[in-house]
């Protein structure tokens, strides 16, 4: 199991206290680029009236996705515990096939680097790419 | 055979003319290399990788890193014969450097987010869209000739 050193955790946090405040934009764009850019993730939301980026749904969604990564943040030291209602959702409600995790995680890259790109350092870079993988593993413990 | 669009070809022009190709590759083949750590095992001759700072300092990163964005920009520069410019590069990464594909897929993504970084705001959903067909289409190319 992929776990964070302490080091890598503080980077994490310390990147996400910054642009908390931002975290809804964040989530709008996040999700619109996966929307648009890998199309076969419009699956999930055909019940959605306006797939558009920036539609109220998706930002609505988006808002909801942030809210997740943040309280992911706060449960750093216990993602699996922490986050088990989530997984329970995905797991059985939701049932997302665990490949979508790995390309949102990649369009949240793309628009934390677009809208804090000081911060986004190398080694800031790494650190978030580790988390959002433990996140979305601690999402996927239940599927099977 | 890929389609491109006018929009896209003029998309493709926009984002390319702003492309610094020795910043650029330099910086997404380290990030590579920093946040993909297992990338390094194709990296044996290169010297120092042992730490994010070593990997940024490394002029043999450096030098590659252009080396791989010059491709990429004479590809962008031949949007309509990407598959047969790739020819040649894929027997060399499949047959010499035993690359596993995979890797492409993750060195496109780093250069997706070096330009996010560059651009900002600029590298918004429609660009993003259309740079990351185009790092498909050369993925796929690269990718041929193995078996």
């Amino acid at each position: 199991k992929m776990s964070l050193s302490a080091k890598e955790k503080t980077l994490v946090k310390t990147f996400f206290s910054k642009v908390s405040g931002r975290v809804d934009d964040i989530g709008n764009e996040a999700l619109s680029r996966m929307l648009t850019v890998y199309p076969q993730t419009k699956t999930y939301f055909a019940h959605w009236q306006d797939l558009s980026p920036g539609s109220a749904s998706v930002r609505k969604h988006g808002k909801t996705v942030m809210g997740g990564v943040m309280e992911a943040v706060e449960k750093i030291d216990n993602l699996c515990e922490g986050l088990r209602n989530l997984s329970d959702l995905h797991a059985f409600v939701l049932r997302v096939d665990p490949s979508n995790f790995k390309i949102l995680c990649h369009c949240l890259l793309v628009v934390l680097a677009m809208t804090s790109p000081e911060d986004f350092s190398p080694e800031t870079h790494v650190a978030i790419d580790k988390f959002l993988a433990s996140v979305s593993l601690a999402l996927s413990e239940k599927y099977r | 055979m890929v389609k491109w669009t006018d929009a896209e070809r003029a998309t493709m022009k926009k984002v390319w003319e702003k492309v610094n190709i020795n910043e650029v590759g330099p910086q997404a083949l380290a990030r590579l290399l920093i946040v993909y750590p297992w990338t390094q095992r194709y990296f044996g001759s290169f010297g120092d990788l042992s730490s994010p700072a070593a990997i940024v300092g490394n002029p043999k990163v450096a030098a590659h890193g252009k080396i791989v964005l010059k491709s990429l920009d004479k590809a962008v520069k031949n949007l309509d014969g990407i598959k047969n410019h790739y020819v040649e590069l894929s027997e060399i990464h499949s047959e010499k450097l035993h690359v596993d594909p995979d890797n492409f897929r993750l060195l496109g993504d780093c250069v997706s987010i070096v330009l996010a970084l560059k651009f900002g705001s600029a590298f918004n959903c429609e660009v993003q869209n259309t740079f990351q067909k185009f790092l498909a289409v050369v993925i796929y190319a690269l990718s041929r000739q193995y078996y």
